[in-house]
């Protein structure tokens, strides 16, 4: 019984890790990502079983039900590979085995996935280049483009690499707290961020003016008694500087928009932000909302309040 | 347009519409599919510029479990060609092209949405397929259905951009030009509300009680315009970091004697 022990090697794993990105192409209702986990242990179900009723098998129970998020699967993949690896050296790891283990794990680290890429490193990405972008900066789109790269692949291929080397031990070290602390984390980090974005990128503006107030003498720039030339120009932008925005005309103008900003700027983008998120729990669509705020956006226009 | 640019926006619409499903190179993001798209009609500034707008806006959109978002493909491909061709007919200024792109680009996001749903369905005698081939040992089989499955979601989004790409110029510039400013502005204001939408879902995913006062920090903070989003990212992650540590602290001292809060350990006395 001299024979000798199969082996994933690391170029099978790449190939692995390569097609797992795949994963979600065709995703369906019936099973979802099934075909997709299926197709990315092809390369692994070739390497280690050598007969055609084995490696049929092997296609059927990786064709089960299978739904996670699609970059925290890849230390999922990674202990299926070590199980897989283990089976065909012999050792007695049944079909309800694996698929218990893919079923155990996809859960809770779909719960970790989410909030971390979806709802914590997605909007700081993205906002940091959108943010850039919107001045016609072709930075943005390039930093956003390679930061999320380079990071997921990264992600990919070492959680992979960990699952493959770790094995079925995964599970204590993920029982350890470690996963709820990075979730912890994410959605701290995650908030923090919404939080500023709300205050600098959504936008309201009421137009209304408050009060119109004429200025006392010496509290605005004096346009007539203002020596000619680049004399002139001098001692406006003089008082401009002590006098401030106000100083440029005799009446003081002060918009509804003016006196909530003393309050909190972005005082009104903040409770429209909480209105929404009321409106979401109450299960309203996005859709509705997007739909009716372009519509109140449009009636402040015609009435000339926004 | 020309022959050329139509071809490379369907090869740009074909990836976006891959990755709407894959979520993986992150294609179908608007800032990644309008500014390619402008890139290759000749119209890079507009692209990008396009692109971050719609990108605040769908910061929070994403696939959850069999649920799906709002459709960013199709939203950012589709509302980026109608750009283009307002562009390209001339006789319109670029802001109001971007701003109607904008509000044309929401409603395509659900109608994108709704082509999604088709294509999972499809998706079904698909995998079943790959069962069949799966009991025979035919690897080629599963991969060639595979790749099928990838390139109906591409084809999801292909097909309508290349029918956008042969509207008239002068119809969509006709279009932008007849409508009255209340109603150009008014999308503009809309659109500076409508990013509020996305922050709600985020929120509403990770919000509980122990980090609100990290939303009321950053919302605070970033009134001061010296921060820029990066100074900004790194005070959230020392925050995030110090408070687990100090839950840590906490967790690990609960038990110990002196906790240094004489009513704390009173309290607990009573337990």
């Amino acid at each position: 019984m001299a024979e000798e022990k199969i082996t994933l090697s690391k170029k099978d794993r790449q190939a692995v890790a390569w097609r797992h990105q795949f994963l979600q192409g065709s995703w369906n209702y019936e099973r979802m990502q099934n075909g997709g986990w299926c197709y990315a242990m092809v390369p692994a179900i070739k390497k280690l079983y050598s007969t055609k009723e084995e490696q049929a098998a092997a296609l059927e129970r990786h064709m089960e039900f299978y739904n996670t998020h699609p970059y925290v699967s890849a230390p999922v993949i990674g202990v299926t590979l070590a199980l897989e690896e283990d089976r065909a050296n012999g050792e007695k790891i049944d079909d309800a085995a694996i698929q218990g283990v893919k079923v155990g794990m996809m859960g809770p680290l779909a719960g970790v996935g989410d909030p971390v890429f979806w709802f914590t490193i997605r909007p700081i990405l993205g906002a940091l280049g959108a943010s850039m972008a919107l001045s016609g900066n072709i930075l943005g789109p390039i930093l956003f483009f390679v930061l999320w790269n380079v990071i997921r692949m990264a992600f990919l291929w070492y959680t992979q690499e960990f699952g493959y080397k770790v094995g079925t031990e995964i599970t204590k070290d993920l029982s350890g707290g470690l996963l709820g602390k990075i979730t912890e984390g994410a959605s701290i980090l995650g908030m923090f961020i919404i939080g500023s974005l709300v205050e600098r990128w959504v936008s309201i503006s009421f137009t209304p003016v408050v009060s119109t107030v004429t200025q006392s003498k010496g509290a605005y720039i004096d346009w007539s008694s203002l020596p000619s030339g680049a004399e002139g120009i001098k001692s406006a932008l003089e008082q401009y500087a002590s006098l401030g925005a106000n100083g440029l005309n005799v009446e003081k103008v002060t918009t509804l928009q003016q006196n909530l900003d003393a309050l909190i700027p972005g005082l009104a983008a903040v409770a429209l932000t909480l209105l929404c998120c009321k409106l979401l729990k109450k299960k309203v669509s996005p859709i509705a909302i997007i739909l009716a705020l372009f519509a109140v956006g449009i009636i402040g226009r015609l009435l000339n309040f926004m | 347009m020309s022959a050329l640019t139509i071809l490379l926006i369907v090869i740009v619409a074909f990836l976006a519409g891959m990755e709407g499903i894959l979520d993986e190179f992150q294609f179908h993001q608007p800032l990644v599919a309008c500014t390619l798209i402008g890139l290759v009609s000749g119209h890079p500034q507009e692209g990008i510029i396009l692109g971050g707008s719609l990108q605040m806006i769908a910061l929070g959109w994403a696939n959850i479990g069999a649920a799906v978002a709002p459709d960013a493909a199709l939203a950012s491909v589709a509302s980026a060609i109608l750009m283009v061709i307002a562009l390209d007919g001339g006789a319109t200024d670029t802001v109001a092209a971007i701003n109607t792109s904008i509000a044309v680009a929401v409603p395509l996001s659900v109608a994108g949405l709704f082509l999604t749903m088709i294509c999972r369905t499809i998706a079904i005698p698909m995998v079943h397929a790959m069962d069949a081939a799966a009991s025979k040992a035919d690897f080629r089989g599963i991969e060639v259905w595979q790749v099928l499955a990838i390139c109906l979601q591409g084809v999801r989004i292909a097909i309508p951009a290349a029918a956008l790409c042969f509207i008239p110029a002068e119809s969509v510039t006709a279009v932008l030009n007849s409508m009255p400013a209340w109603l150009s502005g008014g999308m503009a204001v809309g659109g500076g509300m409508v990013a509020a939408v996305g922050y709600a879902m985020v929120i509403n995913m990770m919000a509980t009680k122990e980090t609100w006062p990290f939303f009321v920090l950053g919302f605070v903070l970033a009134a001061l315009s010296e921060l820029t989003l990066i100074a900004l990212g790194a005070i959230g992650v020392s925050l995030a970091l110090i408070y687990l540590g100090l839950k840590e602290l906490a967790t690990a001292g609960g038990g110990a004697a002196g906790s240094g809060d004489p009513l704390g350990d009173i309290l607990n006395d009573y337990e």
